[in-house]
């Protein structure tokens, strides 16, 4: 037991010392944040810049009803068209558009917008809602219904879903939830491979420099194995540990000075009637935030972080095991990677629709498949007697590939210069 | 303190060991010859636990092989290496602790090899820093720093340059002196006839020979002299029938050297008293067979025997 803690210990801090693991460390957080920061602040840059749009009106409906609105400044021109056109690509600023509203535009509801450069989605979005609005008014007008009666005629139901559980009625929010249980699926995804394929390289160095039989001569293969698992296991904690951390620091210091500038930005992105919506909308992500178990979710997050880690390395540790460097380790790369491919596609497809039904189900039941389905569920409540179920069956399956693993690689650490079939790893496995 | 008893080792589709018994004693530097393929390291990494074997027993110092004769024994394997990124002081501590030494004494035996070797300035350097005589210093170090009763080592001295061999046979020599048993496996027989004592010649899974050095060769001879003498330039002296039968004959420098065999029940006296009557003797030589001789002719005899 002593030995295996050495082991541990040697596999712990050699990575952990590397400049590359404090490089990942501090820089994926700086990397989040500056990408939210840069989602801001280009947005807001955006927001700054004027827009004109030139309006040649040829039915004479919209006129001066067109309202300058955020960036967007309306200028009525007379024409001739080609004269216009002519004035918009000398402008040769992209943020100069040309908008002809046909005569027929009510029969045909189609307008031209030209410019220099690529028309900005978000502007165009903009000129066509308040056209819709404009237009939509003039109509009703016609048919003789009062507009102003309409406006306060406006039910605006939400639906406050709840769910009832044991311990009573909780909200659900099923935006959020989705979103909170994809991101954890994506993470294990990603770093199943990412711990797995640090295992995988870890036997094949070994391996490689032959320090392998000086090592095992002093302790049992399986001790290597495992020592180096736990290790590695451990670094992806320290790893997580610290992003959570650093983050959680992070995105309290810029959300507190980006803070004072946010709401004023959404008030200048949005049209002005759909600000009550808007408005709405922040209130139900905080709401939703709120209503996430955080405790819960990350706590099972790590049970199922390890418990595929210890399902999967055991097995990338057998690959290592088996190669004599890493090009070798496709062959056998396939049967490792087709379960968490094939979950992580049933996950976005099948599962976050019907985080109840069999498949999902079943897919969060198989030690092989669970760390994935079931962290897609789990945001979405869970009974207990599966939960249960599935880390049991997780445990069962770790203890499974590591027992195949273990077998597979105390042969072939041993074995140099062979090309390996799985008819010889079949062989290996029985004795 | 070694007592290796009807070891039999199997692998999918060969035998790797044919059930393989001998002694090796106490203080004693034991050669484990064969050619490659023979079993040696199958035979070598089930003394030193790697692997069980499927028949027999070990006795190490009167017990059976067990965990706790792990940090008893030094282990040089054939295929061998260090980790390259790894600070060799750190990697020498690892590697010792994983032998069962304490921290603290594991650092002050490393010092002291470190010292005698000189290899003080390495400590915090690594492996791949070092050039491939160093490395070989520092492997054979962490093979021996845990002060092991039995060393084994497995073709040392391959990819040695020849200073490093020297220093560590010298090295070798000293530990056996202090007590250390040392088994020598190699397929290279020349290097081992000087420095062991008793061998065990594998070939095909089995023993075929096991014994002292000096009588296996004493076993070996086979009246077999080199003579060489002046005379008899015109006349080619005719080998004297039931007396001996030539084997080769050579001319160098106005000389002639006869190998010849001697034949029962004469002695090589008898030969003398023929030749000296007619010609100069100037040297006589008994042809002693060499480990590397006997090591093929007993390989080649088996394989014409499977033949047959």
């Amino acid at each position: 037991m002593n030995k295996v803690i050495l082991i541990i210990k040697r596999e712990y801090f050699s990575r952990v010392k590397k400049k590359s693991f404090l490089l990942m460390t501090f820089l994926v957080p700086v990397l989040f944040l500056g990408m939210w920061a840069g989602v801001i602040f280009l947005s807001i840059q955006d927001a700054d810049t004027l827009t004109t749009v030139n309006v040649l009106d040829e039915s004479g409906l919209f006129g001066t009803s067109l309202e300058n609105s955020g960036s967007i400044h309306y200028n009525m021109v007379a024409g001739p068209v080609e004269q216009e056109k002519g004035n918009i690509s000398q402008a040769n600023n992209e943020n100069s558009y040309l908008l002809i509203i046909p005569e027929d535009v009510r029969e045909h509801q189609k307008v031209e917008l030209f410019s220099s450069g690529n028309a900005n989605l978000f502007t165009q979005e903009q000129i066509s809602s308040q056209m819709n609005t404009i237009l939509r008014e003039f109509q009703l007008r016609e048919a003789g219904i009062d507009v102003n009666l309409l406006a306060k005629i406006d039910p605006h139901i939400r639906i406050n879903s709840m769910e009832i559980t044991e311990v009573g009625e909780r909200e659900n929010h099923a935006g959020a939830t989705m979103g909170v249980g994809m991101f954890a699926s994506i993470i294990i995804y990603i770093t199943l491979f990412i711990y797995g394929a640090q295992v995988m390289r870890g036997v094949i160095e070994e391996k490689n420099s032959r320090i392998v039989e000086i090592v095992i001569s002093s302790v049992k293969p399986f001790q290597l194995m495992i020592g180096k698992i736990i290790g590695i296991g451990l670094v992806g904690l320290t790893q997580f540990l610290l992003w959570i951390l650093l983050s959680g620091a992070l995105f309290t210091a810029g959300g507190t000075f980006l803070g004072d500038q946010m709401p004023a930005q959404l008030e200048n992105m949005a049209p002005p009637e759909s600000a009550a919506m808007q408005n709405d909308m922040l209130q139900d992500v905080q709401q939703a935030m709120a209503s996430i178990d955080f405790p819960y979710i990350i706590g099972t997050f790590l049970f199922y972080f390890l418990g595929g880690y210890l399902v999967y390395s055991a097995l990338f540790a057998a690959v290592g095991s088996a190669v004599d460097n890493e090009t070798e380790t496709q062959q056998f790369m396939l049967p490792i990677t087709m379960p968490l491919l094939f979950t992580y596609l049933m996950a976005f497809s099948v599962l976050i629709k019907d985080p109840n039904g069999t498949m999902a189900f079943w897919l969060s039941m198989i030690p092989f498949t669970s760390p994935i389905a079931m962290m897609v569920r789990i945001p979405f409540g869970v009974p207990a007697w599966e939960l249960g179920l599935s880390m049991a069956l997780l445990i069962a399956g770790f203890l499974l590939t590591t027992w195949i693993a273990a077998r597979i690689y105390r042969i072939g650490i041993l074995m140099y210069g062979k090309k390996v079939s799985y008819k010889e790893l079949m062989k290996w496995l029985r004795y | 303190m070694l007592l290796i008893k009807n070891i039999v080792k199997e692998y999918a589709n060969h035998k790797a060991l044919d059930n393989v018994s001998f002694t090796v004693e106490k203080g004693s530097i034991f050669g484990l010859l064969g050619p490659n393929g023979a079993g040696k390291t199958s035979l070598i990494r089930i003394i030193n636990q790697i692997t069980a074997p499927d028949g027999g027993e070990i006795i190490f110092n009167g017990q059976t092989l067990n965990p706790d004769h792990i940090s008893k024994i030094g282990y040089l394997p054939e295929e061998r290496g260090l980790y390259k990124k790894m600070r060799i002081g750190e990697q020498m501590l690892y590697l010792a602790q994983l032998k069962g030494l304490s921290k603290p004494e594991a650092i002050k035996r490393i010092k002291h090899w470190f010292e005698k070797m000189d290899m003080q300035a390495w400590w915090e350097k690594k492996v791949e820093d070092l050039s491939k005589g160093m490395q070989q210093k520092v492997q054979f170090v962490a093979t021996v720093v845990h002060q092991p009763e039995l060393l084994i080592l497995d073709e040392p001295f391959t990819g040695f340059d020849p200073i490093n061999t020297e220093l560590i046979k010298k090295e070798i020599l000293n530990l056996n002196k202090s007590g250390t048993t040392i088994i020598f496996s190699t397929h290279r027989m020349e290097s081992v006839e000087e420095l062991c004592d008793h061998i065990v010649l594998l070939n095909k899974a089995k023993k075929i020979i096991d014994g002292k050095v000096a009588e296996i060769k004493n076993t070996y001879r086979n009246n077999t002299f080199t003579i060489s003498y002046i005379g008899s330039q015109n006349r080619e002296i005719l080998p004297s029938e039931n007396l001996y039968t030539l084997i080769k004959r050579r001319h160098l420098d106005g000389q002639t050297i006869d190998t010849l065999q001697v034949l029962e029940p004469y002695s090589i006296n008898d030969v003398l008293s023929y030749l000296i009557p007619q010609v100069q003797i100037t040297a006589l030589r008994e042809v002693i067979p060499s480990i590397n001789d006997i090591f093929i002719q007993q390989v080649n005899n088996m394989n014409t025997l499977r033949h047959e």
